[in-house]
């Protein structure tokens, strides 16, 4: 099964979307599905409250590059009609929507498994890293041992 | 003439984003070896390459990866996406 035939795709931007109006149109996309299920990642108000915005550098090229083959390896391991992944990058304030992914089977075990996954290798494969800024000064938010030993499931 | 690139803190640490490096090394490993003795900004960016991921071609990759036809080289913390 080719990836073309599937609904979704990879998308990388700094400006804001919305996650009600992307579900929306992958759902009608998404041809002959029984089940979506679709995660939305929101700033959140971290390091005590404190948290005033947060910065997203990547890498331009290999984001893309990187993204897409998460989604190419998700599209191989399950029966999907649709994968979308939907990252932002540069400043954001606590409470906007960082990112989304979004999938469509048949069935709603296979969406689940296959939007954990996407969240898995994304989270360490990707490459974004995160800036936090409080009133005392800016931190690189730190990877988590929990988050590289997430793939080891798959 | 390779492309090194750095992101995040490791960019931050050496003080640029990017720049074309004129480099004898056949691997990654060598790579840093030479990017080290180059000035102590360097040496404090690569003190513990265990803390850092390297990608060849926009493809991760590990420290003993060959440079043969790699035309970019990128070092950075562990990423946090999501």
């Amino acid at each position: 099964m080719g990836t073309q035939t599937q609904a979704g795709g990879v998308r990388v931007q700094q400006g804001a979307f919305s996650p009600e109006g992307e579900l929306t149109s992958f759902i009608a996309a998404c041809k002959g599905a029984g089940a979506v299920v679709s995660f939305s990642g929101i700033v959140r108000n971290d390091a005590g409250g404190r948290l005033e915005r947060m910065e997203i550098e990547h890498y331009p090229g290999m984001t893309e590059r990187a993204l897409e083959g998460i989604r190419a390896e998700a599209l191989k391991r399950w029966n999907l009609t649709g994968a979308a992944i939907i990252h932002r990058y540069g400043p954001l304030v606590p409470g906007e929507v960082i990112m989304m992914v979004a999938t469509a089977a048949r069935h709603r075990r296979e969406a689940f498994a296959a939007a954990e996954f996407l969240m898995d290798y994304l989270k360490s494969r990707a490459p974004f890293w995160k800036k936090e800024y409080t009133g005392d000064g800016a931190e690189w938010v730190a990877a988590r041992d929990e988050d590289e030993a997430a793939l080891g499931r798959w | 003439m390779i492309e090194v690139l750095y992101f995040a803190w490791v960019r931050e640490r050496i003080g640029i984003p990017r720049e074309t490096v004129e480099t004898e090394a056949a691997t990654v490993a060598g790579l840093v070896d030479e990017l080290r003795a180059r000035a102590p900004r360097y040496a404090a960016a690569f003190a513990d390459v265990s803390a850092l991921r390297v990608a060849l071609d926009q493809e991760l990759a590990d420290f003993g990866a060959s440079l043969e036809g790699v035309r970019e080289v990128a070092f950075f913390p562990p990423m946090t996406g999501g």
